[in-house]
């Protein structure tokens, strides 16, 4: 096995060190009865080029050389080649997690600046080291504000991600905290008068997502507003990263759970993504997830250790703040190398690319189908409501290997025939009009077979 | 460098210094360029209104080649099992394959949408379901999902299974029995899912007290988690009759699968009375750990406790397709977006093919072999608390150099200076001044003589100069920094 350093000369030779006649002396500890006495029923061991054939053909049965105009939670952006030769330096793909600390001042340092630039950008005080994905650090964040308020129950908007939503529902429950769900407006946007109602004295947090599932931009200070006016937390949820370089931060948020995916994380089928929890200084002892801070050595020299360990499972166990172990630690250094290389400007000019982009194609949908939550802001998501089933639209559009927006009528049964759409500084205007080419001839033909042709009623 | 005490494995080598990536910036550099805008450009102010964002704040702005060797120079500071052992117990710090990187970063697989239609996704779907047959065929388990994204996530969903499982049957019970030799992550999961903690001693031979156990199960406990080899690196002799006093009062039997690189190939946790268990694809399956993440936990299960896996669930389809199935009205739910850590399923996937049952078997009789080789090497030399036989780790203690007032960590620092990565300290919380080693397959012999040369010669160093010992590590680029300091006053970011 080519994996294995070892030559059977040297496994006779530890063998007599140690005292044993044979392999199986070393298992004799497992009870007879128990052990597997055949080989397991698993595939053969292949060669290298048999691995890499393998996984290039199932490649092939997986969408390769499709455009796609998904997102919801999951972005396609341009990854710089840099990051996967940084990451894949074995200094920090094989390293531990930096207990050592004298020993991983590189991984130390980068996520102390990792930390940094995701406060900067959030606009709250501080972040930590990252958790596994927006979906749990959304739900880390709820229990964390039951925590800090020392109240039972949470307020979600019902556009906020549906897989978010489900995951915060399997945590809350046996943590006992009742959720609440507020709908949304015409706008796309949560309604407030709705909120203001739901909001009450037992009220840990209000949770909302901003740009929120349809992409909208929701009114945070105003939600603040209501939230903090009965001593309730605001948590906001960051499901698209890039829009943090256009959009104002939710500077008035006491919590932010984020997904930094769109940070230069490949979109890999779902994972391994980057969620990241940021907070007000006042909160980072309820803080879930670990933290590195600077320090000094016995010569005044800076360096970097993880910090504030009496908030986790290895030292407080069932007292800890979270069962969190280990976290995203390698997917947040793509991220960190991402936001290093398009920096202070660059960001602000890929995320006003990603605004025109969307901006054309919904102007371009919007002469064909309709255009819903015109009213509000939105960053790089659009609902498009067709004649036509979205599915049948879709699955016309993959005999062009196009794939169209995601329909939504499973999460939302109101909204019908109405599919989410996105563009991204990737998406060519010649796709957007391609797709707008053919959403278009799906109503033209829906609205010819309810008005047949005139001549034809003449024939 | 003490002259008698000669480094083999390392030697002192330049170390380029460099700050923080903020205090190089400066505005004007750029790593980036963006093509010229194919549509037309937008007001952001018409568009944005009072949200349109006008500052980074203190964002950087350096070039390309400066974050190449930011990164690069912080690399170099970094320990790695690319550059020797890394013996830390309980995290089977094994081989990385290559191969591993390359195919999940092929295209198709690395830029498979999760929403993408089922039609264009069988490749993803082959994936998982093929890892997913593999895994139950080397824990004997029925069912699995592979959504949990870590070690710990796993443990959560297992027990929220073991919780509905017991709702179902009209009573969700109180309590887990953890043994005290157990990771953190147990009682802290316990908790999550609204369970009391309950310590359950250790015997002895450091294996679960069956006595005590029979004893304290009764009909409030939902489960006990036990790591099987425990964190001694001791197969739980009398798992049978631990499953077995569990099941006669309606329990469950938890396994926390940490140690599973001791027993694949060689026995089966489905055939010894496991209910319920996670395994860690970072550990056992060797994708990497990447500085602490990420992870992924996947939890295999025996046929009762199948109906409350979360959803979605990988189904085959009439035609022979494969697809995911939604509707599972008994299920925990989810406990993650999307289908959990897939990257790591292809790496973890990747790896199985490279073995195959061959070579897992011989991995698994490495790993031990290479565990009881280092114990023999240093029995006499460090105290050994229990003389149970070992699998894939040793748990020594410094009950002998502690005498001069070096512990565990001051051994493991000085260790960095040999060119080692120290053994897990002060764990497991059994044994005072725990020293935990796991050597993994992944060391030649030559290696293993080393390591054994380097912590003879420490002990060595413990009698003659014990001041030397505390005052390591001596060859780092800094000595030991102030921790106290650090969560006295937290300076957790930069500040201009």
């Amino acid at each position: 096995m080519r994996y294995l350093p070892k030559s059977p000369a040297d496994r006779a030779a530890m063998l007599k060190a140690i005292g044993l006649r044979s392999v199986d002396d070393l298992f004799s500890p497992i009870p007879a009865e128990y052990r597997l006495t055949r080989d397991l029923a698993v595939p053969r061991q292949m060669a290298e080029s048999e691995i890499v054939d393998w996984f290039k053909q199932r490649a092939k049965e997986n969408g390769e050389g499709y455009t796609s105009f998904l997102g919801a939670g999951a972005y396609f952006h341009y990854r710089p080649v840099v990051i996967d030769a940084l990451v894949q330096r074995g200094e920090f793909l094989t390293s531990y997690t930096p207990y050592q600390a004298e020993f991983a001042q590189g991984t130390l340092q980068a996520i102390f600046e990792f930390q940094t630039m995701i406060s900067e950008l959030t606009g709250m005080d501080l972040a930590n080291a990252s958790m596994y994905d927006g979906s749990t650090a959304a739900a880390e964040a709820v229990m964390m504000a039951a925590r800090i308020t020392g109240r039972d129950s949470a307020v979600i908007a019902r556009n906020m991600h549906h897989e978010y939503r489900e995951v915060i529902n399997t945590y809350a429950t046996h943590q006992e905290i009742p959720l609440k769900t507020v709908p949304f407006t015409d706008s796309g946007q949560i309604d407030l008068k709705e909120l203001e109602k739901a909001v009450g004295d037992d009220t840990a947090c209000v949770l909302i997502q901003s740009p929120n599932f349809f992409g909208t931009i929701e009114d945070v200070e105003a939600i603040a507003e209501i939230a903090h006016k009965r001593g309730a937390l605001l948590i906001v949820s960051i499901a698209e990263a890039v829009s943090l370089g256009i959009v104002e931060p939710p500077r008035t948020a006491d919590i932010v759970a984020m997904e930094a995916q769109s940070f230069g994380v490949p979109v890999g089928f779902g994972g391994p993504y980057c969620g990241v929890l940021a907070t007000k200084e006042k909160f980072v002892r309820q803080m879930p997830g670990r933290l590195a801070g600077q320090t000094v050595d016995k010569n005044g020299k800076r360096g970097f250790v993880l910090t504030l360990a009496t908030r986790e499972q290895h030292i407080r166990r069932e007292k800890a703040t979270s069962n969190i172990c280990t976290n995203q630690a390698l997917v947040a250094l793509m991220v960190n190398i991402f936001m290093t290389v398009y920096g202070k400007v660059g960001l602000r000019e890929l995320a006003k690319q990603n605004l025109a982009k969307t901006a054309y194609a919904a102007d371009q949908f919007s002469k064909h189908a309709k255009v819903l939550f015109a009213g509000a802001p939105r960053f790089n998501e659009f609902v498009v409501e067709t004649s036509e089933a979205p599915y049948a639209i879709n699955s016309r559009l993959l005999g062009h290997k196009i794939v169209g927006g995601l329909p939504l009528k499973k999460f939302y049964p109101e909204l019908g025939h109405a599919a989410l759409w996105c563009c991204t500084e990737l998406t060519t205007r010649s796709m957007i009009d391609t797709a707008v080419g053919l959403v278009a001839e799906s109503e033209r033909s829906v609205r010819n077979m309810k008005d047949p042709e005139p001549e034809e009623v003449v024939r | 460098m003490k002259t008698k005490h000669i480094t083999r494995k390392a030697t002192r080598h330049i170390s380029q210094n460099e700050g923080l990536i903020f205090e190089k910036s400066s505005p004007g550099k750029a790593a980036w360029k963006l093509p010229p805008l194919d549509v037309p450009e937008v007001d952001t102010a018409k568009l944005l209104g009072k949200q349109e964002r006008k500052d980074l704040g203190d964002m950087p702005e350096v070039s390309e080649i400066e974050i190449i060797r930011h990164f690069t120079r912080l690399s170099t500071w970094n320990y790695a099992i690319d550059l020797g052992m890394y013996p830390l117990g309980s995290c089977t710090m094994k081989y990385n394959p290559r191969v591993n990187e390359f195919v999940a970063r092929v295209e198709g697989l690395a830029n498979g949408h999760p929403y993408q239609a089922e039609k264009i996704s069988q490749g993803a779907l082959q994936i998982m379901k093929t890892l997913s047959d593999c895994l139950l065929e080397i824990t004997g388990m029925d069912a699995i999902t592979l959504q949990p994204a870590a070690g710990a996530q796993g443990e959560l969903t297992g027990l929220l299974m073991v919780r509905a499982y017991h709702e179902s049957k009209g009573n969700a019970r109180k309590k887990i029995l953890i043994p005290d030799s157990a990771h953190g992550t147990n009682p802290a999961t316990a908790a999550t899912v609204g369970y009391a903690v309950e310590n359950l001693k250790s015997n002895d031979r450091g294996m679960v007290d069956v006595a005590a156990l029979a004893a304290q199960m009764n009909e409030d406990v939902a489960a006990l988690m036990v790591t099987n080899p425990n964190t001694l690196g001791v197969f739980e002799q009398e798992i049978h009759k631990i499953a077995d006093l569990m099941h006669a009062k309606g329990g469950l039997l938890y396994m926390d699968g940490a140690n599973m690189n001791a027993l694949v190939a060689k026995t089966r946790p489905g055939d010894f009375g496991v209910d319920v268990m996670h395994l860690n694809l970072h550990k056992t399956f060797s994708t990497p750990h990447g500085g602490g993440g990420p992870g992924s936990g996947p939890v295999a299960v025996k046929k009762i406790l199948a109906p409350f896996l979360p959803t979605p669930a990988v189904i085959t389809n009439a035609d022979g397709t494969l697809g995911f199935e939604y509707n599972r009205p008994q299920s925990v739910g989810r406990v993650r977006a999307f289908y959990g850590n897939f990257g790591m399923f292809i790496r973890a996937l990747a790896y199985i093919f490279a073995n195959g049952p061959d070579g897992l078997r011989q991995t698994t009789e490495d790993a031990v072999l290479n565990a009881n080789y280092i114990r023999k090497g240093l029995e006499g030399v460090y105290d050994l608390p229990y003389s149970t036989p070992s699998m894939h780790e040793v748990v020594f203690s410094d009950k002998v150099q502690s005498k001069k007032g070096v512990k565990t960590m001051d051994l493991a620092k000085r260790l960095i200076d040999y060119g080692f990565h120290p053994y897990t300290t002060a764990f497991p919380l059994i044994v005072p001044g725990a020293l935990m080693i796991e050597p993994t397959e992944s060391e030649p012999k030559e290696e293993l003589d080393l390591f054994i040369e380097a912590m003879k010669s420490i002990a060595e160093e413990v009698e003659e100069d014990p001041q030397f010992v505390l005052d390591a590590p001596h060859n780092t680029r800094i000595s030991r920094l102030d921790e106290t300091a650090a969560a006295r006053k937290p300076v957790l970011r930069w500040k201009p």
